[in-house]
């Protein structure tokens, strides 16, 4: 792995000011889920049948919903589930995209074509209803959604893996290597991987807010994840429903999630540009 | 070109009856009969239903039943609304889906060229980063967010646009149009930008210049056409994005068009809507692909030259 790339890459990055306040705001979010059921003032299912819906007060910062349930024990909870599809659906994406990618790149030939002519064909595709066509034969439920969102997310991801490594297989080093009966799969792992980790890095960090957008799209309709559990998207559903009366339901969650988009979207950008100063265009 | 135009056309043909073939077998694999709902059905009744839909046959039979069928046009009966077809019913519901889409296009090209250009021109000024700062908060908001807060702000607390219905009361197109058009003009903002930054510092331009040309002829005549492409590129694939939109704007207005009725087909497990719908759907972003694929083709004058 070439050193120094990373380390001006990390020296840039930490420079760019929008990028690390999107970082800092990511690990906060990250700290806060991981330790929900230990911070949260409430159960997310409690219920303080009392109060319905109730606004911001000392006792519940952010209010209480229909229910008598703690909005911010609410939030906290559901940022576990919406932060989990987005990491796990981008694994997914990410685990298909690159050994597509890479196959399909140091292939070459007919292999290639056929492979790359199969993402064309995939990608003109209507993917949003093949998910909500998936979620509505096999049932609702979260590993599925996770599968689904991740293998129509790894296209784009297959592209560029592919583009980079027709780009290394004619270098020495590759070359070498193949000269000296390195099999394939060592070739890809130890010689071919590491130098395509950048941009598999800076596309990952950007599919992220992707996936929380599908996953908050379909909770949204009714069509992802069910009760009792809670994302920020089935918050924001509900909080559509009794936003007449009980307007911070929808504005509580809606900012928390339009929050994290900004932060991964300013991290993505920022990583873009450190590892590639080339395509910073101002 | 012409030789382009034909290989691609012929290429979509297998793509849709691929599509066509594979939710076919999909919706084959759902647990359970379209019939065993909440009510127990006695056993002759359910004979019957199933002969007249003709889910007796074989699966292979069925299968070549409906791609005849389809060959024809002819997408079947809907299993929850009866005496309704789904051809008759997308066809209803396509027109109010068309007329959403196509506000919401031109809303987004409007505000996202103009933007995008002015931004490119101005670089490093108020006029090009407010905009761009505006096509964030465009791309972070999420449609199914955008819309409840147009409602709540114009619709419920400023009481000036009507918050449900299309066509029945005055302005009531005005806040879907806007919520599906807006995020798709900070992309077309974005990508503008980006198309007409690498353009004008182009020799062309610079010759342009050297003519003497005004500074409006330079960028009208001259950048906008290469600086635009990427426009047009992205229309295609941003017509499957408009249709996932379509389903939340329309839901959220309670709109009769083609996406509400999807996902009502989707809740009701009207399979042969779902079936019937799904294979229209990618016809039409296939078909759409196609157009905006040909278009940056024929707008790029080394592509067009080549062949």
């Amino acid at each position: 792995m070439n050193n120094s790339l990373w380390s001006d890459a990390i020296h840039r990055l930490t420079r760019n000011k929008a990028a690390m306040l999107g970082a800092f705001i990511l690990i906060l979010l990250i700290i806060v889920a991981a330790l929900a059921p230990w911070i949260a003032p409430y159960s997310y299912s409690y219920q303080d049948l009392n109060l319905g819906a109730s606004p911001p007060s000392a006792d519940h910062l952010l209010g209480t919903d229909v229910l008598g349930r703690d909005l911010l024990s609410r939030i906290l909870y559901g940022a576990r589930i919406s932060l989990l599809v987005g990491f796990v659906a981008t694994g997914v994406a990410l685990v298909i995209g690159v050994s597509w990618g890479i196959i399909a790149g140091y292939a070459g030939g007919k292999v290639d074509s056929i492979m790359m002519r199969i993402v064309d064909v995939l990608y003109g595709l209507p993917f949003i209803i093949f998910i909500i066509l998936l979620m509505v034969i096999f049932g609702r439920n979260l590993w599925l959604l996770f599968g689904a969102i991740g293998a129509v997310e790894w296209l784009t991801m297959a592209r560029i893996v592919r583009a980079q490594v027709i780009g290394l297989k004619n270098q020495e080093f590759v070359l070498a290597a193949k000269a000296m009966g390195v099999s394939n799969l060592s070739m890809f792992r130890r010689h071919l991987l590491p130098n395509i980790l950048g941009p598999i890095a800076v596309y990952a960090t950007l599919t992220i807010p992707q996936v929380m957008l599908l996953e908050g799209f379909l909770s949204f309709l009714g069509l992802g994840i069910q009760p009792p559990m809670s994302s920020w998207g089935t918050l924001i559903k509900d909080g559509v429903e009794s936003m007449e009366e009980y307007s911070w339901l929808l504005i509580y969650p809606g900012i928390t999630f339009t929050i994290t988009l900004f932060a991964l979207n300013f991290f993505g950008d920022g990583l873009r540009d450190a590892l590639d100063p080339k395509t910073t265009d101002g | 070109m012409l030789a382009i135009f034909i290989k691609r056309i012929l290429l979509a043909i297998p793509v849709i009856f691929a599509v066509a073939s594979i939710t076919f077998f999909l919706i084959k694999l759902a647990p359970g009969g379209p019939f065993d709902a909440d009510k127990a059905v006695s056993p002759q009744v359910l004979k019957n239903l199933n002969e007249a839909y003709n889910l007796d046959a074989t699966n292979w039979e069925q299968y070549i039943d409906y791609m005849t069928n389809l060959a024809q046009g002819d997408l079947g009966p809907s299993f929850r609304f009866p005496g309704r077809s789904v051809t008759e019913m997308i066809t209803t519901g396509l027109p109010v889906t068309f007329e959403l889409a196509f506000y919401a296009i031109l809303i987004a090209l409007f505000m996202g060229v103009f933007s995008g250009v002015l931004a490119a021109l101005k670089r490093n000024t108020m006029f090009d980063f407010i905009p761009m700062a505006i096509a964030m908060i465009g791309i972070c908001v999420p449609t199914f967010l955008m819309g409840p807060l147009l409602v709540l702000i114009f619709g419920i607390n400023l009481e000036i646009l009507p918050v449900s219905g299309w066509g029945q009361l005055p302005g009531d197109k005005i806040l879907p149009s806007l919520t599906l058009g807006f995020a798709y003009a900070a992309y077309i903002a974005r990508l503008s930008r980006g198309g007409m930054l690498e353009v004008l510092n182009q020799d062309f331009i610079r010759t342009a210049r050297a003519k003497g040309l005004t500074e409006k002829m330079v960028v009208i005549k001259h950048a906008m056409q290469g600086g635009l492409i990427p426009v047009v590129s992205f229309l295609g694939p941003a017509i499957a994005g408009l249709l996932a939109g379509s389903f939340v704007v329309e839901t959220i207005f309670q709109i009769p068009g083609l996406g509400r009725f999807y996902v009502e087909a989707a809740f009701n497990r009207d399979y042969t809507m779902i079936l019937g719908t799904t294979i229209f759907f990618s016809a039409m972003i296939v078909f759409f692909n196609l157009l905006s694929d040909l278009a940056a083709l024929w707008l790029n004058p080394r592509s067009r030259d080549a062949s």
